[in-house]
């Protein structure tokens, strides 16, 4: 892990300073020698193979690196690893599997939320961070949540009708109180 | 993109933090948020040698009203907390509208309020209330604490009032005298840019009457615009045409716009008259649904 930007520039050298952090990635709890400047997103794309979180603008301003990090959405791209030490990580590989989608998943199956899927996994991520706190939004808080992230294929329209779709889904699926 | 190599420092202690300043004379910069600090880094616009995380720092997460009335806000309280308070909106309602403006959503889960005003940016909105509401941010150093007028901490584009080994540990905003009253108001070419021209505006209402005002313009000059001299035309008058009027103007001359991709000067001046008086019809029409 500590070589991850020394393979890039010509090797650095063998005295690259690295810091131990332990993060929980998707439930599981890693232990991992990181180099200060690794920023996050690189640390699961290249580090832990997690490469759903995707790498857009490297700018901060496109959303397609967003992660969950204590349950908030974060741009990966803008954190180094070494930040995250004692935190929890959640990527799009934590939200369900091909058999057991998350019901933001399957909305997004259903109402054809995707194209190219560039940004889809930072949008699923957005969503479910908002449906955790406002489980019945209107279009419009649909829509102002998932500001941040950029999508240049759908023009919106269906994503936010998928997350509208897994809202009723959430809700519907909650057991109901006597 | 990556940063050049950097020593990283996860103080639990502002006392602790402040000695890592100390002893690097310079070569260490506070990484709070991140969302302003870590592009630029990674951009190479800036290389310290050493960054020190302040987030593991206990306590300074806190946004509460103190004893005098005064609103003190913790270094670490981020962008969404203000967004998300439920009573923001009544105690001050210039920081409540500005709070869903700074950024985009996701940003604002990390960036802090007070990171944002040693950024210093000449756009950014968290600057313009402060100087409107006349606030001040609370430095701590190696020999405690002193305060800073926001007015005398955002120095230039980019350039904050701090000595090298100091941390901006808290903003206060003194307490209205009167009833809070002002809005924010920023045009913006898209989600999450900074301001093409905004305005901040806080009034304390007496009755009908305008106690003290308060006003401020990002996007429109080198640095955050201090426009409370200009909006002091208002003070000890009512809100009526008229007198709307006169601040509106007084406040646009106050804007130093230069002419840039977001728009022509003359546009940006003209953006600030209609914010000013937009802000206060409003403010004089809930005052008359409120009589
Ligand atoms: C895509 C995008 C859009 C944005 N849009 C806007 C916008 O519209 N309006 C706006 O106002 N801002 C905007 N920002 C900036 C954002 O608000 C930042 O959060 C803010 O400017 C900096 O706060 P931070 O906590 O992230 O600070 P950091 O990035 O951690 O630090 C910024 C600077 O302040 C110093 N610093 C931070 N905290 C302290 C402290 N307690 N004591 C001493 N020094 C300190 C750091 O050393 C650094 O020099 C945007 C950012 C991004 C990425
Ligand atoms: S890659 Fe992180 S915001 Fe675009
Ligand atoms: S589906 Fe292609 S970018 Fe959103």
């Amino acid at each position: 892990m500590s070589s991850l930007y020394e393979v890039i520039p010509p090797a650095a050298g063998a005295d690259v300073p690295v810091r131990r952090i332990t993060i929980e990635v998707n439930g599981e709890s890693r232990t991992l020698d990181v180099e200060p400047r690794l920023l996050l997103v690189h640390l699961l794309r290249q580090g832990l193979n997690l490469t759903g979180t995707h790498s857009g603008c490297d700018t901060t301003s496109c959303g397609a690196c967003t992660v969950l990090f204590d349950g908030r959405p974060l741009k990966s791209c803008t954190m180094f690893a070494v930040m995250a030490d004692g935190h929890k990580v959640e990527t799009v590989e934590g939200m369900g599997s091909a058999s057991e989608l998350h019901p933001v998943q399957e909305g997004f199956k259903q109402e054809h939320g995707l194209q190219c899927g560039f940004c889809t996994p930072g949008m699923m991520l957005a969503a479910k961070a908002l449906l955790e706190r406002n489980p019945d939004p209107t279009e419009d808080e649909v829509r102002w949540a998932l500001s941040g992230n950029l999508c240049r294929c759908t023009g919106y329209q269906n994503i936010v009708k998928s997350v509208l779709w897994a809202a009723e889904k959430m809700r519907n699926d909650q057991p109901q109180e006597a | 993109m990556y940063p050049s190599r950097f020593a990283y420092e996860a103080p639990k202690t502002l006392n602790e933090a402040i000695a890592i300043l100390q002893a690097n004379g310079g070569e260490a910069k506070i990484l709070a948020g991140g969302q302003s600090l870590i592009p630029m880094v990674k951009l190479r616009f800036a290389s310290p040698e050493v960054l020190v995380d302040i987030n593991n720092i206990p306590g300074l997460d806190y946004m509460r009203i103190d004893e005098q009335g005064n609103l003190r806000i913790g270094a670490l309280v981020r962008h969404e907390d203000l967004e998300h308070s439920t009573t923001l909106a009544a105690t001050h309602p210039t920081l409540a509208a500005a709070a869903s403006l700074v950024a985009d959503p996701i940003v604002r889960t990390r960036g802090t309020f007070v990171g944002s005003l040693c950024h210093a940016d000449p756009q950014g909105d968290w600057s313009a209330t402060m100087v409107a509401l006349g606030g001040h941010i609370v430095a701590q150093g190696p020999n405690g604490r002193r305060q800073i007028d926001i007015r005398e901490f955002v120095l230039g584009p980019f350039t904050n009032a701090l000595a090298y080994n100091e941390i901006a540990v808290e903003a206060v905003i003194p307490p209205a005298k009167g009833r809070p009253a002002g809005s924010y108001l920023k045009l913006e070419r898209r989600v999450g840019d900074f301001a093409t021209a905004s305005v901040a505006v806080a009034l304390d209402m007496n009755g009908a009457t305008v106690g003290r005002a308060g006003c401020a313009l990002a996007g429109v000059g080198g640095k955050t615009i201090d426009a409370n001299d200009a909006i002091s035309v208002l003070v000890g008058k009512t809100l009526n045409a008229e007198s709307i009027e006169a601040a509106a103007d007084a406040v646009a001359e106050a804007a130093d716009p230069r002419t840039d991709h977001r728009g022509s000067a003359d546009y940006k001046r003209h953006i600030v008259k209609t914010f000013v008086t937009r802000i206060l019809n409003n403010i004089a029409n809930s005052e008359q649904k409120a009589a």
